[in-house]
C-alpha cells in the first residue's frame, strides 16, 4: 500500500516521513526519525514508557497514529536538554539515583515534564498522580517522586 | 491490510461505518490501537472523526451535550463540569486520560466503563447515527443493553440535564492499586432531595456485570425516603439486584458481590471509602 507523508514538529525542528496509514507514532519516531527515546514496552497503553508530548500534552505513542501528528507539536525526553546543559529532571534524575536500567526514564521525564511545566511546585501527592500511568519495575519510584520534587521550581524549568 | 479514512463529517463517518462490516470507529485509540499492536485487527478500515463537533462540549446551560469524542482530559479542563471530574480522573494515568474518550468509554469491556456508570446516573442519552441522515436520541441504557450484541452505528453525542445540586452526584471507583488500579467496581449516584426526601434516585454500578447497569433495587427502596440509617440498609439489602460481575484478574465475582453493599452504605452515608 502507498505510503502517506507526514509532517510534524519534532522537538522543534520540523520533520516528515512517509509512513503506513496504520502505522504508530512510536514507530515512526524510533523508524523513521531516529528518536530512540520513547520506547516499546507493552503497546498496550500500560506501562507509559512510549510517553511524548503532543502539542504539550501527555500521550502514549504506541497509540497513536502518525498520520493524527499531521502539523502538531512532538515532543520526546531526547529534546529535553539544552545542547550540554540538562533539563532540571534530568539532572536531578542523576542526583537522586532515580534511574536503574533506565528503561522507564525517558517516559518518566516526559511525564514529570507535562506537570512541571503546568505546574511547577507540585505537591508529592501530585507528582504521584502526574506519574501513574509509567511503570517503573527498578527504582521502587521513591527516588523518581524525590527527583521530581527536588526539580520542581528550579530556574529553567520552562525552558523552550 | 489495514487502511485509515479521516472523516471530515459525522455524516461521512456513519454511512461508512453503517455500509462497511469491516469499519471500526477510531475514538481515543487506547483500545483499538491495542488491538492493532496485537495483530487482532490486521483487515478493515479505522475510521477517524475530524469534526470539530465530535469533540465539542457544550456546558453552559441546564442541559448539557458532549461530542463523543471529547476526552476525558477535555472533560477534566472544563469547570462547568466540574461534578464529572471524579469519574473522568478515575480513567487510566494523565496520558490515557488526554487519549480516551467519552464515546469509546461507552464501549469498553468490563471493568472498564467507569465514565459511563457516571452517565447511566445521570439518565444520559446518546445520540446515535446509522447510516447518512440525522442522529437519534436513545437512553443510554439501550444502548448499553444491545451493545455486545450489534453494532449501534457511530455515537456523536451524549446529552443529559445538570445535577441542579452538584453535591447529590456521587461517584466512587473502588480499586485495590492507587492511584491507578483497574475497577473492583464503581458506583454513581444521582439523588436530589426533596423536602429532606430522595426523589428521582438514579444509581449505577460499573464491573458489577458485562457492562455498567442501573441499580434498579437501590432506586426504588430509596425513593421517598430520608437517608437514614435505615434506608441505607434497605439499600443495602436490595443492592445485588441484577448484578452478574465476571471473575477477572482484579476480583472473584464473589469478592464483588461481598464488597458492593459495603461500599454503597459507604457512599449513601456520606463516609470516606
Ligand atoms: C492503561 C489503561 C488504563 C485504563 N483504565 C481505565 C479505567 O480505569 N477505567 C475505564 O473505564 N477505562 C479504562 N481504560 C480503557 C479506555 O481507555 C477507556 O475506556 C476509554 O474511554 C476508551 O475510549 P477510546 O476513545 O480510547 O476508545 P477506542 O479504543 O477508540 O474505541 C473503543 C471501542 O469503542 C468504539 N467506539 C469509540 N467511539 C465510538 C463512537 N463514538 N461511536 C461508536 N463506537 C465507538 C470503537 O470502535 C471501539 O470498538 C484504560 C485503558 C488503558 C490503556
Ligand atoms: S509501550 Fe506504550 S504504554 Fe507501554
Ligand atoms: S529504572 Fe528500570 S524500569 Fe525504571
Amino acid at each position: 500500500m502507498a505510503k502517506i507523508p507526514v509532517q510534524f514538529r519534532l522537538n522543534g525542528t520540523d520533520r516528515a516521513a512517509f509512513v503506513d496509514a496504520p502505522e504508530t507514532l512510536l514507530n515512526t519516531l524510533r523508524r523513521s526519525l531516529g528518536d530512540f527515546a520513547p520506547k516499546y514496552g507493552c503497546g498496550q497503553g500500560a506501562c507509559g514508557v512510549c510517553t511524548v508530548l503532543i502539542d504539550g500534552e501527555p500521550h502514549l505513542s504506541c497509540l497513536t497514529l502518525s498520520i493524527a501528528c499531521e502539523g502538531r507539536k512532538v515532543e520526546t525526553a531526547s529534546g529535553m536538554a539544552d545542547g550540554p546543559e540538562l533539563h532540571p529532571l534530568q539532572a536531578q534524575f542523576m542526583e537522586h539515583f532515580a534511574a536503574q536500567c533506565g528503561f522507564c526514564t525517558p517516559g518518566m521525564l516526559t511525564a514529570a515534564r507535562a506537570l512541571l511545566d503546568n505546574n511547577p511546585n507540585p505537591t508529592r501527592d501530585e507528582v504521584i498522580e502526574a506519574i501513574s500511568g509509567n511503570i517503573c519495575r527498578c527504582t521502587g519510584y521513591e527516588p523518581i517522586v524525590a527527583a521530581i520534587l527536588a526539580a520542581a521550581g528550579s530556574p529553567g524549568l520552562r525552558r523552550a | 491490510m489495514l487502511a485509515v479514512r479521516s472523516c471530515a463529517t459525522l455524516a461521512e463517518a456513519a454511512g461508512l461505518l453503517s455500509g462497511d462490516r469491516q469499519a471500526v470507529l477510531l475514538g481515543g485509540g487506547t483500545l483499538v490501537m491495542r488491538d492493532v499492536n496485537e495483530g487482532r485487527l490486521t483487515e478493515g478500515t479505522l475510521l477517524r472523526v475530524t469534526d470539530p463537533a465530535f469533540r465539542r462540549i457544550e456546558a453552559g446551560g441546564a442541559r448539557i451535550e458532549i461530542g463523543a469524542g471529547v476526552t476525558m482530559g477535555q472533560i477534566l479542563a472544563s469547570r462547568e463540569l466540574a461534578f464529572l471530574h471524579a469519574p473522568a480522573r478515575a480513567i487510566g494515568g494523565p496520558a490515557v486520560r488526554n487519549m480516551a474518550s467519552v464515546g469509546g468509554n461507552l464501549f469498553a469491556p468490563a471493568p472498564y466503563g467507569d465514565f459511563t456508570v457516571a452517565l447511566l446516573a445521570l439518565d444520559a442519552q446518546v445520540v446515535v447515527q446509522a447510516g447518512f441522515g440525522s442522529g437519534r436520541a436513545t437512553p443510554l441504557e439501550e444502548l448499553l443493553a444491545s451493545r455486545d450484541r450489534a453494532s449501534p452505528g457511530l455515537v456523536t453525542a451524549i446529552q443529559f440535564s445538570r445535577p441542579a445540586n452538584p453535591g447529590d452526584f456521587h461517584f466512587r471507583k473502588i480499586s485495590r492499586v492507587k492511584p491507578k488500579g483497574l475497577s473492583l467496581l464503581s458506583i454513581a449516584a444521582h439523588l436530589p432531595l426533596a423536602g429532606g426526601r430522595v426523589s428521582q434516585a438514579r444509581v449505577a454500578y460499573g464491573a458489577m456485570a458485562p457492562t455498567p447497569i442501573r441499580a434498579r433495587g437501590v432506586e426504588r427502596t430509596l425513593e421517598g425516603k430520608a437517608l437514614d440509617a435505615a434506608a441505607i440498609a434497605a439499600a443495602q439489602q436490595a443492592a445485588l439486584e441484577g448484578c452478574r460481575p465476571a471473575t477477572d484478574a482484579i476480583a472473584s465475582e464473589w469478592y464483588r458481590r461481598e464488597v458492593l453493599p459495603v461500599h454503597l452504605g459507604r457512599l449513601l452515608a456520606g463516609q470516606p471509602r
